[in-house]
């Protein structure tokens, strides 16, 4: 049920509207940081959160720069 | 470079987000340090993301991750340098500078890990896709669902829209070999991609199909 459930997840992407890679990539450091510091990243980048469920390589750039920031 | 000439050009040890950008946009040995600086911070970050992904590059050997992390820097640096205008400040310096190099790793990356294989397209998807998930016991929900998808998808999308539906979505093609391969960009392909999940899931909903329930 799970994989079939995350299956269709993948398939049809985030509800509501969602930022590009571009403006992803452009958004990522503040967004890290907010996010570090316990704030409220995702209304303060609206798209930014939907954009990373539905883009596997912008949400591995984001795994990448909050693990490496979190440890610095 | 050496403790000495660090100290004797006067620069601090740390390095706040306006000097940083202050020392990157003089001219001569203060720039030469924060240059020198930069390199240091995006190849460790350029490591970082080798490190986090190379299990699944069995094959890489130490020299060849060394290169990919030194090559990932210097282009990232490249990077940081031409877009040092863009630099608003709303986040950390170096936090910002960061990224470039975790792109530019992570893209390798991603591109050497599928260099010389064959893109899986259609009909190995989709023997994946009813292969994986048909079970005796799904619910009848389920099975009208992905019954009313797998339709979707032959009869709604363009040939383009559903390679690359199926291409990142299904198989896990990284969307920049992809764009290589297709001789595209990745922002042209997360269009034709989102393009694609909109039709979709407009066609779900016309047919009364609960998607954030399933989906959501």
């Amino acid at each position: 049920m799970s994989k079939d459930n995350d299956m269709i997840r993948a398939l049809l992407g985030p509800a509501g509207p969602e930022l590009t890679c571009d403006q992803c990539f452009e958004e990522l450091d503040r967004f890290v940081e907010l996010e570090l510091a316990g704030g409220d990243a995702e209304r303060a980048v609206p798209g930014m959160g939907a954009h990373l469920r539905g883009c596997p390589a912008c949400r591995e750039e984001h795994e990448s720069l909050l693990a490496l920031v979190g440890d610095s | 470079m050496g403790t000495s000439t660090v100290l004797a050009i006067d620069m601090p040890t740390e390095l706040t987000s306006s000097q940083w950008v202050d020392a990157l946009r003089e001219e001569g040995p203060r720039r030469d340090d924060a240059i020198a600086r930069l390199h240091r911070l995006l190849l460790r970050a350029a490591r970082f993301e080798v490190g986090r992904r190379r299990t699944g590059l069995p094959h890489l050997r130490g020299e060849s991750v060394d290169d990919l992390a030194a090559q990932s820097a210097d282009d990232a640096l490249v990077a940081v340098l031409a877009k040092l205008d863009d630099f608003r400040g709303e986040s950390r310096f170096t936090t910002w500078a960061y990224k470039f190099a975790l792109l530019e790793a992570a893209v390798r990356l991603r591109k050497l890990s599928w260099q010389g294989r064959e893109l899986p397209l259609e009909p190995e998807s989709w023997d994946t896709f009813s292969a994986n998930h048909t079970s005796p016991h799904r619910d009848a929900e389920l099975r009208e669902w992905l019954t009313a998808l797998r339709v979707a998808i032959d009869e709604q999308l363009t040939p383009h829209q559903r390679e690359v539906l199926v291409a990142i979505t299904l198989t896990g093609v990284p969307i920049d070999v992809l764009a290589d391969r297709l001789d595209t960009t990745r922002g042209a392909l997360y269009k034709t991609l989102h393009d694609a999940r909109h039709k979709l899931r407009r066609c779900l909903a016309e047919q009364g199909l609960d998607i954030e329930g399933v989906a959501g």
